[in-house]
């Protein structure tokens, strides 16, 4: 069995800057394994610009975002596998892989950095009643054929949930050529950034319609129409709202689920509320080595918080395998983060401050629109954060930064407490 | 005085922007992250632009499509004009990030360029 100082499963943009971390971090053997034909994940087919202002003041297209880190791993020479699959990783991190070449494979690594991303929610969660003819797909499916295949799902288009995916090929069909006449959303808000909705809707006049949903499918082969209601506050269709819109195409865009499968099966804790894995300070999981990053962990609207996460969680892992990373059985303590009044999440949901960094991104999601409030943060019954935000929303991640001075000040600290508060 | 509110589509930050208008004088930007925020509202508010990201058929490529994308902003009127103008294109692999796919994008004085590696088959 070949033997690895750190595989690291995805070669996305998470994988990547992952892989390139460890390595300027002195790691030699470092292996990326991808089960696509390119590296560089999601980002291929997102062929709009927005990406990467943060990381290198200049405003790429995904190809582009993705060839930077693709060439830093070329320079680096770091070794990748594609067309590779990982199918099973073992709790003592043997990584079992199936390719063509080399047929079902094992690879005993010394950490293991989960970068696998996330897939579309299935069609299947919907509660569409009718039939299911073609012209129905999920809009990543969508992006792919029309960005990478050049073709072309349809003319006549509504578009089913406000997300990101949705709302960029609302733009790109309309370019193409094809009508979209609305995007409708059972949420009173939009999940998608707000950028996206001025320059992907507004530019083109496409109306968004919030509190509204399918209610029924015509057509038996292919798709005729949809009809589209307005909800009630609970999700219900209000009789006598109803209203008719032909079309040859509905795109699903109804989020994302981080791909946890092999995770789960390794035994990896999983967050209910997030889909990914509880992780520390150090973006490791409950299995001791195993470090995840991107939206495996939990979904990212901003690549370059993907790419700074995975430059995290490759120096941790590389400081696990040079034996420079404090356990437990050293003495190092952990305290619970807990999450109350609005936030859905945390990332990290535990933090040791021996093993912490000067200063740590604590990054979070609301779980309705709320204005004027102020993101608060608590050790034990003392606040120490106190946030203004004149708004914040599920569709766009929060952050609050906590200092190792500020957690070594307070040595006999039970729990932080990240909440909501009325400024 | 009048304020208008603009969301910056520079970055997916989305800040929500407050600018104050004394008639068709901009006075003042507010609600901005950074520089490209106030460049940006002043611009929307005069001769509002657009990057415009598209694909173009490739021939003896890796892949069927490459990428693209205007090196500058264009006027916004001048996207789908910009659009139109790939559909007649095809490019041959190898194809390098960065290479001019198409000059004069519609009269604009833009180029149109690669943003993406595509390897002949
Ligand atoms: C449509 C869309 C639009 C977006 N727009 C923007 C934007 O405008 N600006 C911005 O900053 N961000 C944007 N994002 C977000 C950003 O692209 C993502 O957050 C980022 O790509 C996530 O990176 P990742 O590496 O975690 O996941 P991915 O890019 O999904 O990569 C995961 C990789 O793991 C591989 N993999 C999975 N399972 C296995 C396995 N078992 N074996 C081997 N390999 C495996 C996959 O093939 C894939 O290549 C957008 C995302 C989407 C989907
Ligand atoms: S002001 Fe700056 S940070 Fe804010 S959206 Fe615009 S470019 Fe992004």
């Amino acid at each position: 069995m070949e033997n690895y100082d750190i595989v690291i499963i995805g070669g996305g943009p998470a994988g990547l800057a992952a892989a390139v971390s460890a390595r300027e971090q002195g790691i030699d053997r470092v292996l990326i394994l991808e089960r696509d034909r390119e590296l560089g994940g999601i980002l291929n087919q997102c062929i709009h610009n927005g990406f990467g202002l943060h990381t290198f003041k200049e405003e790429l297209t995904g190809p582009e975002y993705a060839g930077r880190f693709i060439a830093q791993v070329e320079e680096h020479n770091i070794e990748y596998k594609l067309n590779t699959m990982v199918m099973d990783i073992s709790r003592d991190k043997v990584v079992t892989a199936m390719n063509r070449e080399e047929g079902l494979f094992e690879i005993q690594a010394k950490a293991v950095i989960l970068a696998m991303g996330c897939r579309e929610r299935a069609r299947g969660a919907l509660n569409i009643p009718g039939y299911r003819p073609a012209g129905i797909f999920s809009a990543g499916t969508a992006q792919r054929l029309v960005n990478m295949e050049g073709y072309m799902p349809g003319r006549e288009v509504v578009i089913l949930g406000s997300g990101d995916i949705g709302l960029i090929m609302a733009r790109r069909m309309t370019l193409e050529g094809a009508r979209v006449k609305v995007v409708a959303e059972l949420m009173p808000y939009s999940g998608g950034l707000k950028r996206n909705i001025v320059q992907c809707l507004d530019d083109y006049g496409i109306p968004l319609k919030l509190s509204h949903t399918v209610v029924d499918i015509k057509g038996k082969e292919r798709l005729e129409g949809i009809t589209l209601a307005e909800v009630d506050g609970k999700g219900k269709p209000i009789p006598g709202t109803e209203e008719f819109y032909s079309c040859d195409t509905l795109l699903l865009s109804v989020g994302l689920i981080p791909e946890n499968e092999l995770s789960g099966g390794m035994g990896v804790e999983l967050n209910p509320v997030t889909s990914g894995p509880r992780v520390n300070e150090s973006l490791e999981t409950n299995i001791e080595g195993v470090f995840a990053c991107g939206n495996v962990l939990h979904v990212h609207d901003l690549v370059d918080f993907v790419s700074e996460e995975a430059k995290a969680a490759g120096k941790n892992a590389a400081a696990y395998v040079l034996n420079r990373y404090p356990q437990h059985a050293d003495g190092a303590k952990c305290v619970p983060l807990k999450v109350e009044a609005g936030v859905r999440y945390t990332v990290p949901e535990k933090i040791c401050p021996e093993r912490m960094e000067d200063q740590l991104k604590v990054r979070f999601r609301v779980g309705n629109v709320y204005k004027n409030c102020c993101i608060s943060v608590y050790f034990d019954d003392k606040r120490i954060i106190h946030k203004k935000k004149a708004v914040v929303a599920p569709g766009e991640m929060e952050e609050v930064v906590l200092t190792k001075e500020q957690l070594l000040e307070v040595p006999a600290l039970q729990t932080i407490i990240v909440k909501l508060e009325e400024a | 005085m009048e304020e208008k509110k603009l969301i910056c589509i520079n970055c997916p930050l989305g800040c929500a922007l407050t600018v104050a208008m004394r008639g068709n004088e901009i006075e003042a930007v507010k609600g901005n992250t950074c520089r490209r925020g106030e460049i940006y509202a002043r611009k929307e508010l005069t001769n509002p632009t657009r990057i415009v990201t598209s694909t173009v058929r490739v021939l003896k490529g890796c892949d069927h499509m490459v990428s693209v994308k205007t090196k500058e902003d264009v006027p916004k009127e001048k996207v789908l004009d910009c659009v139109k103008v790939l559909k007649e294109v095809t490019v041959e692999a190898p194809v390098r990030i960065g290479d001019v796919i198409v000059d004069d994008a519609a009269g604009t004085g833009v180029s149109i360029i690669a943003t993406k590696d595509v390897r002949r088959a």
